[in-house]
């Protein structure tokens, strides 16, 4: 079974953003950025097919800094080919980025499964996976939590709210938007990763054709203002247990 | 990852299991006559499928796939029991046990999450918690004293103070720092920080057999340390004191190095006339691990807190090179709830009740590990007991202040 992994680099939150001077977008200087979560969840996954039905993986990713690195850790991990989409016009749009990584996922097919992220930092719309199925015109099942393949179609599960799941027949080859594998990312020593990166090869491909004009005008990208703060209150635990009483006496809590 | 702990090159000459029993140190190995005082003194030595006595057994027999699979090394925490009661004087703890881990953590079905989380944390961010590098001298702002950092003042200094992460980021270790930072101050030593371009010295990580990400933050930092002129190193982390001790040193590392315990321990002559306010507490102290067991400081920590007036020092039953490890070494920091699962007991709880048991009213610690690990203990264990728990500088510091 051939499993094509789209990966992507977002912001990583623990370090604290800061607005660029231009007011649009973030500051490069100081970001860093990190594999989408949910994506780590569809490499785990894929690797988890491959363990169990053999096959090829291969990670594909718009070029991004840091990216070598998660290139050389899914391969540590499992996966079989690494390949970057180079030369992408800066500031992508999540409907061009899809269109671009469509084309590029078009150019290394055949593949039976396609699986990505359901959603990442920076499209909580979860458009990206839906957009490229339908771009590709492969049927598309999203919030994936578990895959089991064989034969012309795969088994997935798919969560709703309320903790209520529904199980799907889909034809293959289909785009799958994984909302967690069906174990957590496994760990992958440091030396593992260190032996890959002295034996493997990243491929590039160039970003194919134009990105569609942007459709959306980023206005203004700001921090939350601060409206208001808590309250602390002092004094002896029996004092702040006074206190609290009657805050909420008060307030009509009690 | 990092932008700046890049992945490198293994240090050179390490012994490994392959090539162990012909070295000297294997030979040693072989000398081991199977009399089980490593099983008998080590903390989880009653839920240990191999201890270091069947390890043994089981590669010279050429068994030891089967030590590895059953991921037994998970259950030690490096406390150097083993090795400081071995009658052969075999290694343990410092050669035969960090390689079987290593080849056991490799061959893990699934690392622990807690523990995969930390590991993850330190390549990235360089501190287990998973905080920004961006804020590890956060803490300075709160110290009350000037703190030199040395990247904004590249000035050559005295004494280059290897803060460590829990000292940086952990609300009761930074209480740990601003002690410190008073103690240099009073005592008049020039001394400065690597304040954000420190990263972990990684110690638990090599010990519980990461060893790749120990080579490349070993690296990492001894580049920093590259790029300043001091004349000695000191850390508030009894780990990273043995990661430079011991490890640092293949790559170079040959700073005069001292932990603030038995640093301020030289100082006690200067420091005990400022030792002005009376503390008037019982105090039980905790021989951590690495600075008892490991390099022998037993004497220095309590020359410093009965320096302290009004203070008044009982031991514990198990004390010196009889302490019991709180459970918080070779990553054990991060296998809490992989123990509790298997329904171990909790070593700080094990720790914390000889502790109470004392009548003492405060457990005086030297390991950033401690506290945190040894308050949560007396919460579960404690039974509403007042017993408080400090850092040794806390001490020192508390009372300086007449």
């Amino acid at each position: 079974m051939n499993i094509l992994v789209l990966l992507k680099m977002v912001p990583d939150v623990v370090e604290e953003l800061e607005v660029a001077g231009d007011g649009k977008s973030l500051d490069a200087s100081f970001l860093r950025t990190i594999i989408n979560e949910r994506d780590d969840h569809a490499l785990e996954q894929a690797i988890l097919l491959k363990e169990r039905h053999g096959g090829k993986v291969t990670v594909v990713a718009l070029d991004a800094p840091d990216i070598d690195d998660t290139f050389f850790t899914a391969i540590a991990k499992g996966a079989d080919r690494a390949v970057k989409i180079t030369d992408a016009p800066e500031g992508l749009t999540t409907q061009s980025a899809a269109r671009l990584c469509a084309e590029a996922i078009a150019g290394l097919l055949p593949a039976d499964l396609i699986l990505t992220g359901v959603q990442a930092l920076d499209d909580l719309d979860g458009l990206s996976a839906a957009l490229i199925a339908q771009q590709l015109n492969f049927p598309y099942v999203g919030v994936v939590t578990a895959v089991s393949a064989g034969g012309p179609t795969a088994t997935v599960l798919k969560e709703f709210a309320g903790g209520v799941r529904g199980e799907f027949a889909v034809t293959l080859p289909a785009v799958l938007g994984v909302q967690a594998a069906e174990k957590p990312p496994r760990y992958v020593p440091i030396a593992k990763v260190r032996a890959v990166m002295k034996t493997s090869k990243i491929e590039t491909v160039s970003a194919p054709g134009e990105a569609a004009a942007a459709q959306i005008d980023v206005r203004q990208l700001a921090k939350p203002v601060v409206s208001s703060h808590a309250e602390m209150l002092d004094g002896s635990p029996e004092e702040v247990a006074g206190k609290l009483v009657e805050l909420l006496a008060q307030r009509g809590l009690l | 990852m990092s932008e700046s702990a890049v992945l490198t090159e293994p240090s050179q000459c390490e012994l490994t299991l392959d090539n162990l029993l012909e070295s000297a140190e294997g030979q040693k190995v072989l000398t081991c006559m199977q009399c089980g005082t490593c099983a008998g003194t080590c903390p989880y030595g009653d839920v240990t499928e191999y201890p270091p006595r069947r390890i043994i057994g089981m590669l010279k027999a050429g068994e030891l796939d089967t030590v590895l699979r059953s991921g037994s090394l998970l259950n030690c925490v490096a406390c150097y029991a083993c090795m400081a009661k071995c009658p052969r004087g075999i290694q343990l703890t410092e050669v035969l046990l960090p390689l079987v881990k290593e080849r056991t953590f490799a061959q893990l079905p699934e690392v622990p999450a807690e523990l995969q989380k930390a590991l993850q944390n330190t390549l990235r961010y360089g501190n287990p918690m998973g905080e920004s590098p961006r804020k590890r001298a956060d803490w300075v702002k709160t110290a009350g004293v000037p703190i030199r950092i040395l990247h904004q003042d590249p000035r050559p200094t005295d004494v280059l103070w290897f803060v460590e992460c829990y000292t940086s980021y952990h609300p009761r270790g930074q209480d740990n720092s601003r002690a410190t930072a008073k103690l240099l101050h009073a005592l008049g030593i020039d001394f400065a920080i690597l304040g954000n371009e420190e990263k972990c010295a990684t110690e638990c990580a090599r010990l519980v057999g990461e060893a790749g990400l120990f080579d490349t933050l070993m690296d990492y930092n001894m580049k920093v340390f590259g790029k300043y002129q001091f004349k000695r190193i000191l850390t508030s982390g009894a780990h990273a004191y043995d990661a430079f001790k011991y490890r640092y040193g293949s790559i170079g590392f040959d700073y005069p190095l001292e932990h603030t315990t038995p640093f301020f321990a030289q100082y006690h002559k200067q420091l005990k006339p400022k030792l002005m306010k009376k503390l008037d507490c019982t105090i039980t102290y905790h021989d951590s691990c690495c600075l008892g067991r490991h390099n022998d400081f037993y004497d220095e920590p309590r020359l410093l807190l009965q320096a302290i007036p009004g203070v008044k020092l009982v031991e514990m039953e198990h004390n010196r090179v009889n302490s019991i490890c709180c459970g918080g070494g070779g990553g054990g920091m991060w296998l809490d709830t992989y123990y509790k699962a298997k329904g171990y007991e909790r070593l700080s709880e094990r720790r914390v009740k000889e502790a109470l048991a004392t009548g003492a009213d405060v457990l005086a610690v030297s390991c950033p590990y401690e506290v945190s690990r040894f308050e949560d203990a007396i919460k579960t264990v404690g039974g509403g007991s007042k017993m408080i728990v400090r850092d040794v500088v806390e001490l020192l510091a508390e009372s300086l202040e007449a």
